[in-house]
Order: structure tokens, then sequence, then C-alpha cells
């Protein structure tokens, strides 16, 4: 293993396009073509609108009233005899205008808030949280009927006080992306490079706003389009611009005289407004990679590798309690299948506890969770028999597993924290199970469980058992579930990386306990695990892994002693040799504590 | 005896609590040690015992309430922020985790060119420091033109160590810089850090929970309980005859690699264990 060779990927890599490509990417898209040559045509009107206007769309006409379409009025003249073509053109500008000036004035206050608020905290995010709280409970419409009393019916005014209004959806969102990104270890690193404050910003903050931002503007302009066409059918906006709301007012006073009237502003505004919001569902899908992958239709999965002969270490395990054979996992893609676990060969004896070791990306998780039959979303045991006490459990169906699982078959996960509910307290966590799967009363569960959180050394159950996890230490947690997962005496207890999380002095109390309930229940253990010392430590044997493939089995003595393969030798010369350094010449060593203040 | 590059006396380092008239939580009480140059200094202890927050005070990423830190002999505790600036060309850091230490969005090139622009290097020279430096960690050429999710753990970490030696520092402060990798990984990026060390004769403080880690990199290892240093001196000494019980208790709780000799360890450590105890109580007596 070389780390100066590229990540290694058996399949095509599925990491989407940069950045550069998103335009391409987004007419690719069948929401985001469509929304986006329909606003190109909106806007080219928007601006080419009012030249091309063939009549003023202002100028009244007695005969025109109501007149039909033709005869130069492409759409027929409206109750004031004014062309409704040429205002239709020239209110695209103005309604698109207004809806550009809402995103502009919400993005200019909100953006610049939310960045200052977010990196530096203060005052301003004080200020920032008080604002956004009051605007949110100002319904904006009232506000601006009120702005309108005094400053008057003007569109430009009124749409720049919505902008202010709307601000924090900007704010909220730019804080967020800034607080998430500012504790970034690049961002430090970038301190202690040197770079000043605004430079950070421009350089590492802002990429990180960006996508955010663009997504919310789609979404802003729809929204200021929506509230002005909203205030002109109202009738509060200006009269003498003709805008979509004010043609779908006047439509309406008329619709028994001229039906059609009132079809053009709602086809402007409608289609407008659902190309934006298609538009924004777009980016967002290619910019998050939300958006549903339609399957196509994947190949029956083949072994893509020669499997390495697997390198045993004495006679195989006479009747064991875990049998897995000729064990394939793989994850489907869009085309094609990962194997993450290839032709994996294990037995596990009763009573005896076995290490599987391996370096990340090795499998050895993945094969604990085919063995649980709990592989994450697309993950699948594609070939091969997994036999737990003499019966198969590979088809096994989810209900038949359960019966199986937290009965014969106990799992201790990695995380001690992320797998306790936070809501919950420790004791309720516990009794649960003990209620609903081994039928016990809620009296029984207690004492029992009480009796569980002793068994794994903790001091005092009965506190214990009341608190809540995020009272517990990271040791305590994993000491919980231990004892939930030994609850019902299983036969086989699969602990991934148990000890991963947690410091090295409180990994050696974790270690004795598992040995000590071991012996005590005489249960068998599949430990995972990329630690030798904690295998040195627990297993009586043990199976190394590597690229999915487990490549040498064996008691734990012999692999240790004698290793076969050239990856298991390659990794005891990694192990850190012991060797201390030689003390620098000129340095007094041995017993000097420096300027050290010990006493 | 050369004379110290770095020294921390009787640092302490407080956080503000959250609510009203709250004690603020003491991170760091009172650490005294030094640096020499070329020196590498492990500083060794469990979660929470405030070896990052050493090192973040150091770099002024954490608030010094007291104590002083001095770089060649010059008071750097509180400097001002152009001061301060100054001083990341001396002092640099390499952190744990290799994949939010580079911004996603950054080509390696630009990563790597970062603490350059600020001292105005031009153009050309900067593009040709960038092949040095990649050279310097064993990473092709071209690497500069790609982003960094195109690279492993390892690889990013050696990206970040460029990164620090970017400006010829003479301290690097490398918090946990192997933890996060694989086995074989880590030994490779061991070995880079002893070859950098020797080549360009730079100081580590070499801050890890693994004391078999730190034990083959230091000359000189600290050990940290509690926020407080329990234990200070030759690296051979304070990792295999260590007279404080923690460290006595965090030598013996690591496992090693062989079923015998840890089968022996177990055992020493269980019998430390009942000794400290009974201690313990005839202390509480």
């Amino acid at each position: 293993m070389s780390t100066a060779t590229t990540p290694v990927d058996t399949a095509p890599s599925d990491t989407r396009a940069p950045r550069a490509h998103l335009l391409r990417r987004l007419m690719a898209n069948p929401l985001g073509g469509p929304a986006i040559v329909f606003l190109l045509f909106v806007a080219v009107v928007a601006v080419i609108g009012p030249f091309v206007a063939p009549n003023d769309p202002s100028a009244t006409s007695l005969q025109n009233i109501f007149a039909p379409p033709g005869d130069g009025l492409v759409l027929g003249g409206d109750s004031a005899g004014r062309d409704i073509f040429s205002r239709l053109l020239v209110a695209t500008s103005f309604s698109i205008a207004g809806g550009l000036l809402v995103a502009a004035v919400a993005s200019a206050i909100g953006v610049t808030a939310g960045l200052v608020a977010g990196y530096f905290g203060g005052w301003v995010d004080t200020m920032g949280s008080w604002f956004t709280a009051l605007t949110m409970s100002l319904p904006s419409i009232i506000v601006l009927i009120a702005a309108r009393s005094v400053i008057g019916p003007s569109m430009w005014l009124t749409m720049a006080i919505f902008g202010v209004f709307i601000s924090p959806v900007y704010y909220r969102v730019v804080y967020n992306s800034v607080r998430a990104v500012r504790n970034e270890l690049y961002v430090d690193a970038a301190r202690t490079s040197g770079l000043s404050t605004p430079r950070i910003i421009g350089r590492h903050i802002l990429l990180a706003v960006r996508a955010p931002v663009i997504l919310l503007t789609s979404g802003i302009i729809a929204a200021g389009i929506g509230m002005q066409a909203g205030f002109d059918f109202l009738g509060l906006g200006d009269p003498t611009i003709p805008t979509w709301g004010q043609m779908l007012n006047e439509g309406f006073y008329n619709i028994n005289r001229s039906g059609l009237l009132v079809l053009w502003p709602s086809l402007a505004l409608g289609l407008t407004l659902i190309a934006l919001t298609l538009l924004g569902t777009a980016l967002r899908d290619e910019l998050e990679g939300t958006g549903d992958e339609r399957a196509k239709k994947l190949p029956a999965w083949t072994p893509s590798q020669e499997s390495d002969p697997l390198l045993t270490h004495g006679e195989p395990v006479p009747d064991p309690l875990l049998e897995v054979d000729g064990l394939a996992v793989a994850y489907e893609g869009k085309t094609y299948w990962t194997t993450v676990v290839h032709d994996a060969r294990l037995r596990v004896a009763r009573g005896k506890t076995h290490g599987l070791v391996g370096e990340s990306g090795s499998g050895k998780s993945q094969t604990a969770f085919g063995i649980l039959g709990l592989l994450p979303m697309g993950g699948r045991v594609v070939d091969g028999s997994i036999r737990f006490d003499g019966q198969e459990l590979v088809g096994l169906s989810y209900d038949d597993m359960n019966k199986l699982r937290g009965h014969r078959i106990a799992y201790v996960p990695q995380e001690p924290m992320s797998n306790l509910d936070p809501a919950f307290t420790v004791g309720s966590q516990l009794t649960d199970p003990l209620v609903i799967v081994q039928g016990l009363s809620r009296a029984e569960a207690r004492e029992r469980a009480i009796s569980l959180l002793g068994l794994v050394g903790i001091p005092d159950p009965q506190r214990t058992f009341d608190s809540y996890p995020h009272q517990l230490s990271g040791g305590m947690a994993q000491r919980v579930l231990i004892a939930g997962a030994v609850a019902s005496h299983p036969d086989l207890l699969i602990a991934d990386e148990p000890t991963t999380a947690l410091d090295v002095t409180v990994q050696a109390e974790v270690l004795d306990l598992l040995r000590d309930l071991q012996q005590e229940l005489g249960m068998a253990i599949l430990i995972v695990t990329h630690n030798f010392g904690v295998v040195a430590d627990l297993c009586d044997h043990v199976s190394v892994m590597r690229k999915g493939v487990i490549v040498e089995t064996g008691a734990a003595e012999d692999v240790f002693r004698e290793p076969k393969h050239p990856y298991t030798q390659s990794l005891f010369d990694a192990i850190p040799s012991g060797a201390p350094r030689a003390p620098l010449p000129g340095v007094t060593s041995s017993g000097d504590l420096g300027t050290g203040s010990l006493s | 005896m050369t004379e110290p590059l770095l020294t921390v006396d009787d640092l302490v380092v407080e956080y503000p609590a959250q609510g009203f008239r709250a004690k603020p939580f003491r991170a760091v009480k009172g650490v005294s040690f030094d640096i020499r140059p070329g020196e590498t200094v492990g500083l060794v202890g469990e979660s929470g015992s405030g070896k990052t927050t050493i090192g973040r005070a150091i770099l002024g990423l954490a608030p010094v309430s007291g104590g002083t830190v001095s770089f060649r002999g010059e008071d750097i505790s509180h400097p001002s922020t152009a001061r301060r600036r100054e001083l990341t060309r001396n002092i640099q850091v390499v952190y744990q985790d290799p994949y939010s230490s580079l911004n996603p969005a950054l080509t390696i090139g630009d990563s790597l060119t970062e603490p350059m622009i600020v001292r105005k290097t031009p153009k050309a020279e900067a593009a040709r420091r960038v092949r040095e430096l990649l050279d310097m960690v064993q990473l092709p050429a071209d690497s500069a033109t790609r982003m960094p999710r195109e690279f492993s753990g390892g690889q990013r970490q050696r990206i970040a160590i460029a990164r620090a030696l970017a400006l010829d520092p003479s301290l690097i402060i490398c918090d946990e810089p192997v933890s996060a990798l694989d086995l074989s990984t880590q030994a490779r990026v061991l070995e880079l850090f002893l070859e950098i060390q020797e080549r360009t004769g730079v100081a580590y403080l070499f801050i890890s929970h693994d004391l078999a880690v730190v034990r083959e990199l230091s000359h000189r290892v600290a050990v940290l309980y509690h926020g407080e240093l329990v234990e200070w001196g030759d690296g051979d000494t304070v990792t295999s005859t260590p007279e404080h019980p923690y460290t006595q208790r965090l030598l013996l709780a690591s496992p090693v690699p062989d079923p015998l000799q840890q089968a022996q360890r177990r055992a020493d450590r269980l019998r430390l264990k009942e000794i400290q105890a009974e201690q313990d109580v005839q202390a509480a007596l």
C-alpha cells in the first residue's frame, strides 16, 4: 500500500463534474432546461419589450374598448381601449424589474449582514437575530400597505421595502453557512498562513455561501414578482406603470365582459413563477446532488476479480458458531455494481473471540453488517452463505432475521454517543427492548437493566439508569451499549470498532470488560478493528482483510508470530517500532524538567 | 546549550463559560515547557487534556489568560494583528483532519500559494516554490492543478505539510497529524516528518494521544493530564520508565501488537491499578 498512489477505485468514479459545467448540467436537467429557455425568453421580452411594443401601452382609444384581436391590435383592446399586447410587453419589463429589485435589495442587506454576523458574531449577530425575529413576525403585506399610505403608490419604493423585509431569508441562510465553514480547519490554516480577514472572507467564506445564495435568488425573484402582482391586483400599485398585477386587476373587473383579458397576464405570471421555481429545484439538484436518479437497468452482479488464495494457519475451527463462505457484498450504482467484500471466508468458534482486522475501506465493517443483515441502502449480499449455528442467514426474511438479532446475535457500534437517543434516559432505552423483545414486565425490566449496568462495571447503576446520554462519558456510554447488547445472553456479539472512539486508558477498561463478559456468558465475539494491539489483547483468532478480501486467517498467536501474506507483513512493519529517538545533542536530558514548573 | 526557540511559561488558557457570572472553563492550568531549534517535543494526553488548546494558544487561536508564550525571547502571548501575521512565517501548523484542512473548492496549487500571496511573492516564483514543495513531500508535480477530492487522506496530509513548509518556518505545530490515517500511511507520513526535519532543521511540537508515535518521533516528551503537565523530560525516559502514576497508566493501557507481550502488559496494568487504588485509599485515610 503506497500513499503516493491515487485512491483506488475499481468502478468508474461517481463524482459529479465540477462547477464549471453547472450551466451545461442545468440545461440537461429535465426541469432546468425548459425553465432556462422560458426565462431567457421572458428576459429578452423584458429588455426589448418597451422598444418593440407596436402601440403606446397607456394610449386610450374609445373605438378600441374591448376590441377583438386583429386590426393592428394583436390581442385586442382592454376596458380603456389600450393595446393589450403592448401593455403585456411593457408589463413584463416592469414586473421582472420589480422582482429583480427585491432580490437585489434583499441580497445586499441579507448577504452582507449574514457574512458579518456569521464571521464575527458579537453585536451584529445579536442585532441580526432581533431584526430577523421582528420582520418574521410582521406580515409584510400589511407593512407595505401602511408604507404606501405614507410614501404614495411608488412601485420601486414598495419593492425596495419588500426587499428589506425579505432579507432575513438571505441572512439566515448565509449566517448558517458562514457559521459552518468558519470553524473548518482550512479557515484556521488560512489565518495561520497570515491572510487578513477580508481576504479570508473573500477567498474561503464567499465560496461556501455562493451556492445557497444562487439557489435562494430564484425563489426570491419569484416572491418579489408574486408580491408585486398581488399588490397591484389589490389596486395599491402605481396606476401609471403597467404590470401583470394591474392587468390581472383590470381583467378581473371585466371578466364577465371579456374573459380573455385575465388570461394573458395570468399566463405570463403563472409560467414565469413556475419556471423560476423549477429552476430553483433544478439548481438545488445539481448543486447539492439531491435529485432522484432514475435507476437504469443494472446488469446482474458478477465476480469482479480473481480472489487471492486465503492463507490459513493450522486446522479450520471444527463446528463453528458462525460460518461465512464465499460472501460477496456489493452496492448498486447507476450502471454497475461496486463490490466491497469479495469471496470472504470466516469461521467464528463458539465462545471465542475473532478479530477482523484491516485498514479503512478494506470491507471489514461491510462484512459485519452483511452478517447482521443491516447493510446500508443499496448494499446487498450478492453471493455466498452465512450459517449461524447451522441456520442459513442469507435470504432470510427481515422478520426471521429479527428473531435472531437482539436475541442470539447482538451488536456493539463504534460511536457510543450517536447510538443513544439524547431524548430518553439510559434506563428507558435499556428497558424498552427488554419489555418488547423479551416480554418482561416494566418492573422486571427495570431490575434487570440495573443489574446489567452493574454487570458492565458501572459504579452507580441506579444513577446511570436515570441519566440522559449527554451526562455520560464516552466510556460509560459504551458500557451502557454493551449492557444492552448482552441483555439477551447472545451467542454471538458483533462489535464494530468498539474502542476506536475512546481514549487509550478507557479502551483498556472496555477491553477488560469484553473479556470478562465473554468468560462469564460464554459468548463468541466478532470484533472489527484496525488496531493490532486490540487484536493481541482480546482475540483467539484473527482474519486480515484487504480491499474486500480476507487474505489471512488463523490463531492470533500464529498470525502474529509468523505472518504469511505480504500484506499482513507490511502491516506489522508499519507498526511504530517502539525505538525511542535519541536526545538532541546539547539538550540535557534524563530527569531534566527544563523550565517546567513541576516541583 | 542552545537558546530555546519557543518557551511556554506557566500558560493558562480560559474559555468564558456560558451563563451569568459562571466560572470560566480553565482548559490549560499553568503549563511550562520549551522547544529548541530543530527539536521535536511530543505533547501527549487524552481527550480533554488541553493538548490541542496549547497548540492553538501558541498559534494565537486560543486566548492566553495567564503566563507567557515567547518566541526567540519575544513575548508573543498578545501580539498586534500585524505582528501575529508576521509570526505566521515562523510558526506553522498541520492539523489532524486532512479532509477539512483543505478548501474543497480550491486546487492544490491555490491552497499551497495561499501563504505566499500574502507576502506578494511573484507568480512565477510562487509556482516554482509549489513545485519544490510538492517534490519535498513526494507528490507528483501535476498535483498542483488537481482538486483535494482527488487525493487520499495520506496524500492530503502531505499537501497540508507542504503548505506548512511554504514559508520556511522554524516551528511547526503538528496537531494529531497521523491519527486519522491508516497504519501503513501513518508510518510513511511519520518518515516524511523525520526526513523534512533532517533536511530543513525545523522544530516540531508534536501533539498526539498515541505514546508509541510520540516516542518514535520526539526528543523530549511532555505528558498532560486535565490541563496540567504531569511529566516532562527526555523522550526515552518518559515513555519507558515514567514516574508519574498517570503516565504509567497511559503507557500500560496502550496495547502492544503481540499476544504474549500484551498478556504480560495486561497483567502489569491490572497490578498497577491495584497498587494505585491501595495508595489512593491510604492517601484518603
